[in-house]
């Protein structure tokens, strides 16, 4: 089963200090990842030939970005920190990615992923799993018929109806004529 | 012993059952619906050159970019940007990119024009939020790279269109420059980049368009300086406003030599007084500029010569001019008149002549024009139509083709303030329910293709028929009150002030009412609706009248402007009152009270802490009176870090109105505002009902800490109440208070060390669940607190109750000190999320389900027993027979509980419920750019029987007992016979 699989690639630097910097703290790193779908079974939400859904969210909303058409994606400008990636796409689930970037040595980046505490040492990460929205309908079986309790009542109407006489007919008749001497005898008393 | 054997399986029974409320694929759309929006368009460009699927591109102030079908108005692909990345611009490159600029100019993003897939994405360093400008260079000549430009402040990038590469980038010498227009020479490689310097020096730079060199640089001064609005009339002249707004300054820089000519505008109109602006559109030769009164074209014949062109009254819409040939533009105006709106489409070159001139009738509950876009098409005699995309005062699309209204979207639901649902009317006698079921056979018809389905026996093209039967189902859509309190009327206000009531049963739009109290006038200049309420639900008294809505709004955001109020009849639409308050509104306080034509008592509070009641009725006031020393209500101040309970004071002999309060302040609770900042606040539902007052665990009876006034608060500490990756887990506290708003006790106080917000929390019986971010774990985690009541716990003892030597009767107070125990519990969550919310029932019985919206605009239904503080990890037998599950250390998401399914509420911003009248089932409305509506049942619809009920096989089944009853007696005949015989 071909799952599409999210390869982060990590570029990192200081965008050149002669630019004067924009409305952020001055140091800006860049993130790049990649989502990488490779004939991804389509589970058919949202639309299935291609990724152009996949919504890469940073910090919880802060910013968001969309993945390309070639599967990458880049955040500019991202201050040194802990930060927190999610990617969102119909049909898959994704765990949410941590992303260190550390500000004593401008330019490494780690990722971890947060489901499942793995770090991303090759930075490629699957999504945890193909979601279903929808219960799937079991195909009619007999058995299904006779666990609905419409289907236990039938049957135990069956058994009443074939196993009991079966039963009766088995016993000895000397041993059916005992049992009814004793029922009348119990009943007898109470009557009295 | 059996018995309980009994239970225990049924109980399993139910436990599995509820925790798997999931659809089936072929049951979607039989109780949900589910409508996409965009919002209200900003800037449309038409794609139409080629034949086949003809588009028109818009962005909307929900940063929704969208492509539509221009036969149909349907969605073709749509994107929903970051909330702060709102869209500039748009325009379309190379005839298969459309380019957006963002985010005040600093980021450029290319889609795919025919599937809306990103191509590239530019992040360009802008010197300040400044103006910006894309200019997309429309002549495509094959010697051209093609460029598209972006100016923003001082810089102007010059990016390739085909992967958003930056060719060149320019940072004009001197800083403070604002470039204003940007412009291209016919003739040569050379592009005008014109702009201000200070208020009062323009400057022109002459920049080659291949290398991004300045070829030339002009520069000339101008007295009394420039507002910063200009209009580009030709490629080497603009018109510019003066720092008075009174004079207009036309500007001529051919050659590098500038040329400056001011014309004062009461020499043009003489009647012209107040205030000017120009319309930003580009005309050949021409501008329009918009005094109060209309909006006026003025024609520059040369620099020296300005003079009127045409004058067009209020309200009324102009396009931008359109290319049609290389020496005409067309453009297109639209203008309101007692008749209707005319539509004329004039060439720029001969404004005397009216190519086409249209009245259309559109819907007066649509207000005004507010923006027009043209596009023109070759008619099959080779002449030129024209079509044009109107957005109206009430943020709806739609386009206008020969006279006619070919479609529109009712887009003002895309930002919607706020909702409530109300009952529909009750059937009228006579009218018969069963006329639905239309005969007897084709009723079994119908259920005996829904048992071959069931079976999964029936063909394709019976299964076809089955879901057209289901959604076809005419009950649903019934403009009457159903039995079961399914079908009901959402009533919601919109941004743009329009009050729309949607049926639930499909998401229709019932009635509409733009509300002539929020629509923009003199008196009130920027009106905005606050909120909704129930204002009369007649069911004791006064039964003939309908139920009516109250829309709350006021005159902007400052909070000392007037509000306004109407009242709309929830079943017609028809406004009923309408008025302008004399005070401001700051808070609105619907009462638990009626007056005698059961009219919803209001409190709303001013910006003076003055409060007034609502209706202003002596009838009400008496009731008010009477219940006034009960009445308590708080204000949370975010910005200051207070929250301040107050009550009401009598009223005072010299006040000189009966229906005015005084409020006087009970307590306060200050947070130190340099180690705590308040960042959430939620409240209990005012309606809630609650079923049972304590929780009976195997050994033990808990009584529930039940209050209405009870009031969560979340604060951070001030350097964690940034985003996330803003601070460090060592600086970040997150505390969580839950405060009695009657007496500003501190029921609970806990904190959370390396935790930061955003909280999203939701408070419900004598619970509350609230969502926040671990530093330290970095993930999303979600914390559940319980209070129970401690000083009922005593009366557990069954001797105690007979006796009565309880206190249960004692009556409950907020006065009284309680003691509460807490319990709480934290678990991981994976998402982020937008919203919470909880079901709500109508008797409280059903168990509750947490409604999450998720960052991915899903919505997750999740069992509350998932969030429950006795959870353990290993739970003794007693406690598994209560339902309790083993303890994990994050919440499960199960994608079969999402109630959306397979859809997403692009933009969510938030869940609504409210309990149907079947006590299993709740109604949800979620909303955000989308709307989505479906009902849900937490613990299985126990109390009714699920709509794919299969009549047929209970059918089947009887007939074939019956069968078997007289075949046994049939075979019991025969062996008695031959029993005897023997």
């Amino acid at each position: 089963m071909p799952f599409p699989v999210l390869l982060l690639l990590f570029f990192s630097g200081l965008i050149s200090s002669s630019i004067a910097a924009p409305f952020s703290s001055g140091d800006g790193y860049i993130i790049t990842g990649r989502v990488k779908m490779d004939g991804v079974a389509s589970t058919g939400f949202g639309v299935s030939e291609k990724h152009s859904n996949a919504k890469i969210i940073l910090n919880g909303g802060q910013r968001v970005t969309f993945v390309r058409a070639d599967g990458y994606f880049t955040f500019h400008n991202v201050p040194a920190g802990t930060h927190l990636i999610e990617v969102v796409e119909l049909g898959y689930l994704f765990s949410p990615v941590r992303v260190d970037i550390s500000a004593r040595f401008p330019g490494k980046i780690q990722a971890a992923l947060m489901e499942n505490r793995k770090i991303l040492d090759e930075l490629i990460l699957e999504p945890l799993r193909v979601e279903q929205y929808y219960e799937i309908r079991r195909p009619f079986s007999i058995m299904s018929l006779v666990k609905s309790p419409m289907g236990m009542m039938m049957g135990a109407m069956l058994i009443v109806m074939f196993v009991m006489p079966k039963l009766v007919e088995n016993m000895d008749p000397e041993e059916i004529k005992k049992a009814q001497e004793e029922m009348r005898a119990n009943f007898l008393p109470r009557s009295s | 012993m059996a018995i309980r054997a009994y239970l225990r399986f049924t109980l399993a029974i139910l436990l599995l059952s509820t925790l798997s409320t999931a659809l089936y694929e072929d049951q979607v759309g039989l109780a949900d619906w589910h409508q996409k929006y965009i919002g209200k368009v900003n800037h449309a460009v038409f794609h139409t050159q080629k034949t086949g699927r003809k588009r028109v591109i818009v962005s909307t102030e929900e940063n929704v970019i969208a492509s539509l079908d221009l036969r149909t108005g349907d969605i073709f692909w749509r994107h929903v940007l970051g909330k702060t990345d709102h869209i500039d611009q748009v325009d379309i490159a190379l005839g298969k990119y459309v380019i957006t600029l963002s985010s005040e100019g600093s980021v450029l993003r290319a889609w795919n024009l025919p599937d809306g897939q990103m191509i590239w994405e530019s992040i360009l360093d802008v010197s300040a939020p400044s103006k910006s400008l894309l200019y997309v260079p429309a002549s495509m000549s094959a010697g051209k790279d093609n460029l598209i430009l972006v100016s923003g402040g001082s810089s102007i990038y010059a990016l390739s269109s085909i992967d958003g590469q930056i060719v060149w980038r320019k940072e004009l010498p001197i800083n403070s420059i604002e470039i204003q227009q940007i412009s291209q020479s016919h003739e040569s490689d050379t592009i005008y980049a014109v702009g201000f310097v200070g208020s009062s020096e323009f400057v022109v730079y002459h920049i080659s368009y291949r290398t991004g060199e300045v070829l030339q640089q002009s520069k000339s001064s101008f007295g009394s300086g420039f507002c910063g609005e200009t209009s580009l009339v030709f490629d080497d002249t603009i018109v510019a406003l003066d720092g008075q707004r009174s004079s207009l300054v036309a500007i001529g820089f051919k050659n590098g030599i500038i040329n400056l000519h001011q014309t004062y505008i009461s020499d043009l109109i003489p009647e012209f007084s107040g205030n000017v602006k120009l319309l930003p559109s580009r005309f050949n030769g021409m501008l329009a500029i918009d005094i109060a009164s209309s909006i006026i074209l003025l024609r520059v014949k040369g620099i020296n010569e300005l003079e009127v062109a045409e004058k067009i009254n209020r309200p009324s819409a102009i396009t931008a001019s359109l290319p049609i040939s290389k020496e005409q533009q067309a453009f297109a105006i639209m203008e309101h008149s007692k008749s209707g709106i005319h539509f004329k489409v004039k060439f720029d070159n001969d404004l005397t002549n009216e190519v086409l001139r249209e009245t259309l009738h559109m819907d007066s509950q649509r207000g005004n024009v507010e923006k027009i876009f043209i596009n023109s098409y070759i008619r099959t005699d080779r002449t030129h139509g024209f079509r044009v995309l109107v957005v109206m005062e009430d943020h709806s699309l739609s386009l206008v083709q020969q006279g006619e209204i070919v479609w529109s979207r009712e887009d003002g639901l895309a930002s919607i303030v706020s909702s409530a649902m109300f009952e529909l009317p009750v059937e009228k006698e006579g009218v018969s329910v069963a006329e639905v079921e239309h005969n007897l056979f084709e009723w079994l018809k119908g259920h005996f293709l829904k048992l071959k389905g069931t079976l999964m026996l029936a063909s394709p093209d019976e299964m076809a028929a089955i879901q057209a039967i289901r959604l076809k189902s005419s009950e649903k859509n019934k403009m009457t009150r159903d039995h079961n309190g399914f079908r009901k009327l959402i009533i919601v206000v919109t941004r743009a002030g329009k009050v729309l009531a949607l049926h639930t049963g499909d998401g229709r739009v019932v009635w509409s009412v733009l509300l002539p109290a929020l629509r923009r006038s003199g008196k009130c200049g920027n009106p905005s609706a606050l909120s909704l309420y129930q204002w009369q639900v007649p069911h004791h008294h006064a039964m003939d009248e309908n139920p009516s809505v109250l829309v709350v709004g006021a005159c902007g955001q400052n909070s000392d402007l007037p509000g306004v109020l109407s009242i709309i009849d929830s079943y017609t639409g028809k406004v009923l009152n309408s008025s302008m308050l004399e005070h401001s509104v700051r808070h609105i306080i619907p009462l638990p009270l009626t007056d005698s034509t059961e009219q919803r008592l209001h409190l709303i509070i001013d910006g003076y802490l003055h409060a007034h009641l609502y209706p202003r009725t002596s009838d009400s006031v008496k009731i008010f009176l009477q219940e006034m020393p009960n009445i308590y209500w708080y204000m949370v101040e975010e910005g200051k870090n207070i929250i301040r309970g107050y009550s009401l004071e009598s009223r005072e002999l010299n006040t000189y109105d009966e229906y005015v309060f005084r409020t006087k302040q009970l307590w306060s609770i200050v947070f130190p505002s340099e180690s705590e900042k308040i960042i959430a606040t939620a409240t209990r539902k005012m309606n809630e009902v609650v079923h049972t007052q304590a929780k009976v665990t195997a050994d033990d009876v808990m009584y529930k800490y039940i209050s209405k006034n009870i009031l969560f608060v979340a604060t951070v500490s001030p350097k964690a109440a940034g985003n996330i990756g803003s601070a460090a887990p060592e600086e970040a506290c997150l505390f969580a208070y839950l405060i009695d708003t009657v007496s500003g006790r501190i029921l609970h106080r806990v904190s959370h060390q390396g935790a930061q917000g955003p909280v999203n929390a939701v408070v419900s019986e004598n619970w509350v669940v609230y969502h926040y971010f671990n530093l330290r774990a970095h993930r999303y985690e979600m914390s559940v607190v319980e209070i129970y009541d401690q000083s009922r716990a005593d009366n557990k003892d069954v001797w105690k109750l007979v006796l009565g030597k309880h206190n249960l009767t004692a009556p409950v107070s907020s006065y009284t000190r309680p003691d509460v125990m807490v319990k709480s519990q934290s678990y991981f969550f994976t998402h982020s999320v937008k919203s919470i919310s909880v079901t709500s029932t109508a008797k409280g019985i059903t168990s509750k389900q947490l409604l999450i919206g998720t960052i991915g605009d899903q919505v997750l239904a999740l069992d509350k027993r998932f969030l429950d503080p006795r959870r353990s990890v290993n739970p003794t037998q007693s406690e598994k027979e209560e339902g309790i599950i083993p303890l994990t250390d994050s919440l499960p998401i199960v994608p079969q509980s999402y109630i959306t399914h397979s859809l997403q509420v692009e933009g969510l911003r938030t869940i609504v419920t409210t309990p149907a009248k079947l006590e299993s089932t709740a109604l949800v409305f979620c909303y955000g750019v989308d709307l989505f509506y479906t009902r849900i049942a937490p613990s299985r619809t126990y109390d009714s029987l699920t709509e794919d009920f299969s009549y047929a096989l209970l059918l089947l089944t009887i007939v074939a007992l019956v069968a078997a009853i007289f075949v046994t007696w049939a075979l019991s005949e025969k062996k008695e016979l031959r029993e005897k015989w023997r």
